[in-house]
C-alpha cells in the first residue's frame, strides 16, 4: 500500500492493482488497494470508550401511486446540544435512489459517498446500471464493514429507497447494524424519532397516494417526530430551514425546492396551530 | 551456455513498433472532435457491446482502438484511478491530463519491458466550459503524449482522415454538422476501400455535454443518430436535459 494511494505507483505507471481483471467494485479495489480510505477505519477493539460525535436523526421513506419519498428532519445532535440545524440527511447516490441517514453523521456522509462512487464505477465498467436490489446489497454490505465502529458509538443506519426500473415501482429497504438488509413494504422510518413518524405513518399512509398527498403525510410524519423527540429537529421557521425531500419516479430522483417546501411546511404549522395533534 | 542472436536496441525497437503499428492500422477508426456544446466521439463499430468509447470521469471520456483486451484492461484501469483520485482527493481533481500521465507511464513500461507491446492507441478528452480550453489527449503505443487542437482521427487511415479534417473541421460547430462530417469522413475512408456501405447502425456515437452539470458523458443511440442526421429535417441537438 503506498502512504499516498491516490497515486497509482511510485513512477506514475498504472499498476497490476489498477489493471486486475474482472473486479466492478469500487469498494473491492479500495479494500485491497488503500484500506485506509475505506469509512469507520481506526484504532482497533473494542475497548476504546464510545466517541462523541453528532448524531442525525428521523427518516421516513413511503411508497405513493408513482413511486416512493424519502424525506429527514435537518438536526444533527451531540449529546443534549444541537450540533448542526442544516444538515442534509438525505441524498441520491445516483439517478434512480436515494438513501436517507441516521446515525454517526460524519462515518454516514462518507459512507454515501462511498455508495455513489461504488454504483458509478459500476455503470462505467459494465456499461449497465446495477439492479436496484443490487444496489442496497451494496450499500449493506457497506453497513456490515461498519460494525467495529458500532462499539464505539458510532452506529449508522440509513434506509434505502429506489425506483425499480425492472418492475416499474418504488421499493423501501431498511438494515439492521449487522449489514442485515430487508425489504420494507408501504412506509418506514429510521432514528430517534423513528417510533412516533412510524405512528403517524400507519394512520396517514394509504396504498396509492397522489405525488402531493404523499409528501404531506411525509412531512406530518416528521412533525409529529421532532414534537415529541427532542433531537429531532422541526420546521424553523426563524430561520426558514424545512425538512429535505426526494421523489423518486420513473423519471429519476427530483429534490423537492425550498420554495415548494415552504407553502407546505407553514400550512402544516397552520392548522396544527389550534390542533396539536394533527391531520387525521 | 549459449547465447541469443544478438539484435541492437535500435532494431528491437524498431520491431516492436512496427508490429504495434500495423496492428493499430487493421483497427477501424475512431474520430475525437471538439464542438460548440461538447467534443463528440464517432467510432466505426458495429458492435453494440464490445465499446471503443466510454466514460471515464464526469467531464472526461475515452476512445480506442486497436486490440479491444488490450485497451478494455487500460480503460478500466483508468475508471480506477479517477475514481480513487476523486474519492480520495475532490471530484475536481481528477483531471484528464493526469489521467494522460497514468496511461503513458503504463504504454511506455509495457512497450520497453514485455515481451510485445501493446497494440492501441487512445484519446482521452476533457471537455471544458469554453470550447477553448477543452484538452485532447492523443496516446501511442509507446507511450508517446500529444495534446491535439480540437480533433483527433485515430486507427486505420488515420493519415488521411486527420489531413481532411484539418481542412473541414472548425470550431463552434453545431453537434449535427460535426457528427454529419465525421459519418461522412468515416463513410468516405470506407468507401475507398470498396467495403460495403457504413449504414448508422455501424457507428458508435457518444458526447461530452460541456453544458451538463456533473456527469456530461451520453451515448448518442442510433435513433437519435437518425434524426440529428435527418437530411429533410435535421435536428440541431440531442432531446433531453441539458442543465442549462
Amino acid at each position: 500500500m503506498s502512504p499516498n494511494a491516490a497515486v497509482p505507483s511510485a513512477d506514475g505507471r498504472l499498476g497490476p492493482a489498477f489493471r486486475d481483471v474482472g473486479g466492478t467494485s469500487f469498494v473491492d479495489f479500495l479494500s485491497a488497494h488503500a484500506p485506509h480510505l475505506l469509512p469507520g477505519v481506526g484504532p482497533e477493539g473494542a475497548s476504546v470508550p464510545p466517541v462523541p460525535a453528532p448524531h442525525g436523526t428521523t427518516i421516513v421513506a413511503l411508497a405513493f401511486a408513482d413511486g416512493v419519498i424519502v424525506a429527514g428532519d435537518r438536526r444533527a445532535t451531540m449529546g443534549t446540544v444541537i450540533a448542526r440545524r442544516d444538515m442534509e440527511k438525505v441524498f441520491a447516490p445516483d439517478e434512480f435512489c436515494a438513501v436517507g441517514i441516521a446515525g454517526s453523521a460524519g462515518v454516514a456522509i462518507e459512507v454515501v459517498k462511498l455508495l455513489q462512487v461504488e454504483l458509478e464505477h459500476y455503470e462505467k465498467v459494465e456499461g449497465t446500471l446495477l439492479s436496484l436490489e443490487g444496489k442496497a446489497n451494496r450499500l449493506a454490505s457497506m453497513i456490515r464493514g461498519n460494525l467495529g465502529n458500532v462499539f464505539r458509538g458510532l452506529t449508522v443506519l440509513p434506509v434505502f429507497a429506489g425506483f425499480d426500473l425492472t418492475a416499474e415501482t418504488g421499493r423501501i429497504f431498511s438494515y439492521d447494524v449487522t449489514g442485515g438488509c430487508f425489504e420494507e413494504h408501504g412506509h418506514h422510518s429510521i432514528g430517534s424519532g423513528s417510533v412516533f413518524a412510524r405512528g403517524a405513518l400507519k394512520k396517514l399512509w394509504q396504498p396509492r397516494m397522489s405525488p402531493e398527498r404523499a409528501t404531506s403525510v411525509a412531512l406530518e410524519a416528521l412533525y409529529d417526530a421532532a414534537d415529541d423527540d427532542a433531537a429531532t429537529g422541526g420546521p424553523d421557521v426563524s430561520r426558514r430551514i424545512w425538512p429535505s425531500v426526494a421523489v423518486l419516479t420513473s423519471a429519476g430522483v427530483r429534490f423537492l425546492t425550498e420554495a415548494e417546501i415552504e407553502p407546505l411546511v407553514l400550512d402544516l404549522v397552520q392548522a396544527r396551530a389550534e390542533n396539536p395533534g394533527g391531520a387525521r | 551456455m549459449t547465447f541469443g542472436m544478438y539484435v541492437s536496441p535500435e532494431q528491437l525497437m524498431k520491431d516492436r513498433a512496427d508490429y504495434a503499428r500495423q496492428g493499430i492500422a487493421r483497427g477501424r477508426a475512431v474520430i475525437v472532435a471538439s464542438y460548440a456544446t461538447g467534443i463528440a466521439f464517432v467510432a466505426e463499430n458495429p458492435s453494440r457491446s464490445l465499446r471503443k468509447v466510454s466514460e471515464i470521469y464526469d467531464r472526461i471520456g475515452f476512445a480506442a482502438v486497436g486490440k479491444y483486451n488490450e485497451f478494455e484492461n487500460l480503460r478500466v484501469a483508468g475508471i480506477r484511478y479517477a475514481d480513487l483520485r476523486g474519492f480520495s482527493y475532490d471530484r475536481t481533481d481528477v483531471t484528464a491530463r493526469g489521467l494522460a500521465g497514468a496511461y503513458a507511464q503504463t504504454l511506455g513500461t509495457v512497450f520497453t519491458q514485455e515481451s510485445k507491446p501493446y497494440e492501441i492507441e487512445i484519446t482521452v478528452a476533457q471537455v471544458a466550459t469554453d470550447p477553448d480550453q477543452d484538452q485532447i489527449f492523443r496516446l501511442t503505443y509507446d507511450g508517446s503524449v500529444s495534446d491535439e487542437p480540437g480533433f483527433v482521427a485515430m486507427g486505420r487511415d488515420s493519415e488521411s482522415l486527420t489531413s481532411s479534417l484539418a481542412q473541414r473541421w472548425r470550431p463552434q460547430m453545431s453537434l449535427a454538422q460535426i457528427l454529419s462530417l465525421c459519418v461522412e469522413m468515416l463513410r468516405g475512408a470506407s468507401e475507398e476501400r470498396k467495403t460495403p456501405a457504413l449504414t448508422h447502425d455501424d457507428f458508435e456515437v457518444a458526447v461530452l455535454d460541456r453544458r451538463r452539470p456533473r456527469r456530461t458523458f451520453r451515448r448518442v443511440p442510433t435513433s437519435a443518430l437518425d434524426t440529428l442526421l435527418d437530411p429533410a429535417e435535421p435536428l440541431e441537438d440531442l432531446p433531453g436535459p441539458t442543465g442549462d
